[in-house]
C-alpha cells in the first residue's frame, strides 16, 4: 500500500507528464532576479494584476443578476443593493475595486517612469503598459455607464457631445457610439458588450503579454546613479548582476508582492464594507432635470478641465491634446531608451511627474465641488445674511430682494453661501463703483450674462443701492472724476465719496 | 508504482529540435509550400468575405444618414403654453423603442413668443449636452455641469457653450403644437432632422449670436 505522499507524487507525475506546464511554470516562478529589486517599490504591478482578477470574479458574479436593458438595468442594481443577499457587497467590491485598480495602475506607471524601467530592453513592455492604462480607464468609463443612473445617462451625453466635435465624421461617430440616434437601450447594450466582452478580452490578453515580457527580460534592477543603460552592454550587465546577486523570485522577492496584494485586497474589502456600493443615483429619466451630473473619480479632473477651457480653443484642445499625450507616452521609451535610470539624475522626469500629479490632483479636487457650476437652488435656499440687512434703507432692502429673486445668488455667494461661479459679493462695492455695478448688471461681460432685459430700471436701481452697501471693512470704490466735479477741484482724492442715498440711523 | 520507461520531452520546442532534420527536398519551396501559400490566399479571401458583412453590421448605426430619422410628435395643446412664458414639456422620442424605458423620454423648453410664434429648445446644453434649467425671473437658462448660460431666446449668454441652444422645428396643427424630433442634439447631430441645411460643425459664437438675434423664428422655420 503506497503512502499518501507517494500517491500524491504519482498523481502529480501523471498530470505533469500529460500537461507539461507545471515544471516550466515553476521554473519561471523561481527565476533568479537581482536582489536589489526585492523591494516594496516593485509590488504595484502584481497588485494591479490581483485587482484585475478581483474585478473579473466580482464582475462575473454581478453579471448573474444585472440586466443590461435600458428598462431594467437601474432596477436590477436596486435589486442587487436591496434584495439579493450580499449583492450590495459585491457591487461595492467591484465599484471600489475599479477605483483602486486605476490608482494602482497609475502608481505602477509612475514608479516605472521614475525608476527608468521603461528603458532598453523593456520599451515594448512600457508601450503595452500604456495600452493597459487606457484599457483600465475604458473599463472604468464603461462600468460607470452600466450603472445606468442619471450620471451615466448625462455622462453618455457628454461623451456624445465630445465625439460630435470631431470634424466631418462627428455625426456617424455619435450614432456609432450611441448605437442609434438617442441614448437608449442600444447604447446600454453596446457599452455592456464593451465592458464585459471586448475590453476585458483585450485587457487580459495585453496583461498576459505584459507579464510575459516582464518574465522574459527579468524585472529591472534597482537603478543606481551613474549606471547608464546602453543597448550594447545592458543585457550582459543584467545577466551578470543576476548571476552574482540573484535570488529566486519565488519566494525571496515574491513575498512582498503577496503581502501587498493582501493589504490592497483588505483595503478594497474595508472600503466596500464601510462605504458601501457606489450608487446607483437617480433613475435615468432625461425629463428629470433637477440633476447635476458628475463623472466618477477617475474622470473628475477631465470634467473640471472642460469647465475652464476657453470656448474658442475647446474643441481643438479636446480632440488634439489627448492624442498628443497618448502618442507622447507611447513614444517615450523609443526616444529615451538609453542613459540614466536613477531619478536623481533625471530632474525633468521628476518635475514632469510632480507637475502632472499636482495638476491632476488639483483638477480632481475642483471636480469634487465644481465651483464653476451655478447652485441651482441658492436663490431660494441661501437667504441674504441678516448682518447685510441691518441698518439698510427700505430701498436697499428691496435691492436685496431683487438679488435673491433674480437668482444672482446661484452664481454669487454672500457670507460663503451661494454659487461660486462669479465673485463673492460681500465686498463688491469696494471693487466696483456705482457706475461699474450698473454696467456689469445690465450688460454683463466677464462670463456674466447681461440682465438688461430681465430687470426694470427700478429693480436695477434698488439692486445697485443694496450692492453699494456691501464693501466690507474697506472704503467704497468711487469714481475720482465724479468726486472732483461734485465737491470742487480742491477735494483730496481720498475723500469719502458721494453717498448716493445711504440712510444712517 | 510502475515507472513508464520513456521520459516525456521537456517542452515542444526541444522536442522539435530533437527530431531528425526534414527532407531537404521538402524544405525547398515545392508543391507543399505552394499549396500552403494557396491555402493562405484562400483563407484571406474567405476572411474578407466574412469580414465585410460583420463590419457592415458593426457600422450600421453610423451609416444611417443623420437627418433622415425622426418624426413629428405632439407636445401639447397651445393653451398649455401661455404667451410670453417658457414652459417645460416632454414627449416620447419617435425613434425610441418600447424597451428603452424612461430613456426614450425627451424633455424640452417651449417658449411662446406670440400667438403663432414659438421656440422649442432642446434640453441639452450646446456645450456638452447636460440638461439646462429655465429661470423665469432672471430669464436665463443655466446648465448645471459647467455653468453655461443662455438668454430667453436661446442665445448664448456666458460660459463655455460656443453657440445658442439647439432648437426643434415646430408646427401648429389645429390646437396642437407639434415638433420634429429625432437625433439627440449635439453639435454634429441636430435636434431635428434637416432638409435644408447640412449638419453644422462648430461656428464662431459671434456669428451664431448675430444670426439668432437678427431674425425671429417663424412658424415652420427653425434655426441652427
Amino acid at each position: 500500500m503506497a503512502s499518501l505522499k507517494q500517491r500524491a507524487t504519482a498523481t502529480y507525475d501523471w498530470i505533469e507528464r500529460r500537461l507539461g506546464l507545471i515544471k516550466p511554470m515553476t521554473a519561471a516562478a523561481e527565476h533568479p532576479t537581482p536582489a536589489s529589486n526585492a523591494s516594496w517599490w516593485y509590488v504595484f504591478g502584481s497588485a494591479a494584476t490581483v485587482l484585475l482578477l478581483l474585478q473579473i470574479v466580482t464582475g462575473v458574479l454581478l453579471a448573474l443578476v444585472y440586466s443590461p436593458s435600458a428598462n431594467e438595468a437601474w432596477s436590477s442594481l436596486g435589486l442587487l443593493n436591496e434584495r439579493i443577499p450580499l449583492g450590495w457587497y459585491l457591487r461595492a467590491l467591484h465599484g471600489w475595486g475599479s477605483d483602486f485598480m486605476v490608482a494602482i495602475v497609475l502608481i505602477h506607471m509612475v514608479q516605472v517612469f521614475l525608476f527608468g524601467s521603461y528603458k532598453f530592453p523593456r520599451e515594448l513592455t512600457w508601450i503595452v503598459g500604456v495600452g493597459l492604462l487606457l484599457l483600465t480607464l475604458g473599463m472604468s468609463f464603461t462600468g460607470q455607464v452600466l450603472r445606468f443612473d442619471q450620471d451615466a445617462y448625462w455622462g453618455l451625453g457628454i461623451g456624445a457631445s465630445i465625439v460630435s466635435r470631431i470634424p466631418f465624421v462627428g455625426a456617424p461617430l455619435v450614432h456609432l457610439m450611441l448605437g442609434g440616434p438617442i441614448i437608449a437601450g442600444t447604447t446600454l447594450s453596446r457599452f455592456f458588450a464593451l465592458h464585459v466582452f471586448v475590453i476585458p478580452g483585450i485587457l487580459i490578453l495585453a496583461a498576459g503579454v505584459h507579464i510575459w515580457m516582464t518574465l522574459y527580460h527579468g524585472v529591472s534592477e534597482w537603478p543606481m546613479p551613474g549606471r547608464l543603460v546602453s543597448k550594447a552592454t545592458y543585457q550582459r550587465e543584467y545577466h551578470e548582476l543576476t548571476e552574482k546577486t540573484g535570488i529566486p523570485f519565488v519566494p525571496d522577492a515574491a513575498w512582498k508582492d503577496a503581502v501587498f496584494a493582501a493589504v490592497i485586497l483588505l483595503a478594497v474589502m474595508a472600503t466596500a464594507y464601510f462605504f458601501g456600493p457606489i450608487g446607483p443615483g437617480g433613475v435615468p429619466d432625461p425629463t428629470i432635470i433637477q440633476t447635476a451630473p458628475r463623472p466618477d473619480l477617475p474622470f473628475l479632473w477631465l470634467y473640471a478641465v472642460l469647465a475652464f477651457l476657453p470656448p474658442h480653443i475647446e474643441t481643438a484642445f479636446m480632440l488634439i491634446v489627448p492624442v498628443l499625450v497618448i502618442i507622447a507616452m507611447l513614444l517615450l521609451p523609443l526616444f529615451a531608451g538609453e542613459g540614466e535610470r536613477h531619478w536623481k539624475r533625471r530632474p525633468v522626469a521628476v518635475l514632469m511627474v510632480c507637475v502632472i500629479g499636482i495638476t491632476l490632483a488639483l483638477f480632481t479636487h475642483l471636480g469634487t465641488y465644481t465651483p464653476w457650476s451655478p447652485i441651482m437652488d441658492a436663490w431660494t435656499n441661501a437667504p441674504v445674511p441678516q448682518k447685510y440687512l441691518e441698518n439698510r434703507s427700505p430701498l436697499e432692502r428691496q435691492g436685496a430682494l431683487v438679488l435673491q429673486y433674480q437668482q444672482c445668488r446661484n452664481c454669487h455667494s454672500l457670507d460663503g453661501m451661494g454659487g461660486q461661479r462669479g465673485p463673492a459679493l460681500d465686498a463688491v462695492a469696494s471693487r466696483l463703483t456705482e457706475d461699474q455695478i450698473i454696467r456689469q448688471v445690465l450688460q454683463g461681460g466677464g462670463n456674466m450674462p447681461a440682465y438688461g432685459n430681465a430687470l426694470s430700471p427700478a429693480q436695477t436701481n434698488a439692486l445697485m443701492r443694496f450692492l453699494l452697501t456691501l464693501h466690507g471693512d474697506q472704503p467704497r470704490a468711487y469714481d475720482a472724476s465724479r468726486v472732483l466735479t461734485q465737491s470742487g477741484s480742491d477735494a483730496p482724492p481720498h475723500a469719502e465719496p458721494h453717498q448716493p442715498s445711504e440712510v444712517k440711523p | 508504482m510502475n515507472q513508464t520507461p520513456e521520459q516525456p520531452p521537456q517542452n515542444p520546442v526541444q522536442a522539435a529540435a530533437e527530431l531528425p532534420p526534414p527532407n531537404p527536398e521538402a524544405a525547398h519551396h515545392s508543391r507543399r509550400a505552394f499549396l500552403f501559400k494557396l491555402s493562405l490566399l484562400l483563407n484571406g479571401a474567405v476572411g474578407a468575405a466574412l469580414a465585410v458583412p460583420l463590419v457592415g453590421y458593426l457600422l450600421g448605426p453610423a451609416w444611417r444618414n443623420g437627418g433622415t430619422v425622426g418624426a413629428w410628435v405632439p407636445l401639447g395643446t397651445l393653451d398649455s403654453f401661455p404667451v410670453g412664458e417658457t414652459r417645460f414639456a416632454q414627449f416620447r422620442s419617435p425613434v425610441g423603442r418600447a424597451d428603452d424605458g424612461d430613456t426614450a423620454k425627451v424633455a424640452c423648453w417651449v417658449r411662446r413668443i406670440s400667438q403663432q410664434q414659438f421656440q422649442v429648445f432642446a434640453i441639452n446644453c450646446a456645450h456638452l449636452g447636460c440638461p439646462v434649467r429655465w429661470f423665469a425671473q432672471s430669464r436665463l437658462f443655466l446648465c448645471p455641469c459647467h455653468g453655461g448660460a443662455y438668454y430667453e431666446d436661446g442665445s448664448r449668454a456666458s460660459g463655455p457653450p460656443e453657440r445658442s441652444l439647439f432648437e426643434y422645428r415646430y408646427q401648429i396643427s389645429g390646437n396642437q403644437l407639434i415638433v420634429h424630433a429625432g437625433d439627440m442634439p449635439t453639435l454634429a447631430t441636430q435636434a431635428s432632422c434637416s432638409e435644408k441645411r447640412p449638419l453644422t460643425q462648430i461656428q464662431p459664437a459671434a456669428a451664431i449670436a448675430a444670426s439668432t438675434t437678427s431674425s425671429t423664428p417663424r412658424s415652420g422655420e427653425w434655426q441652427v
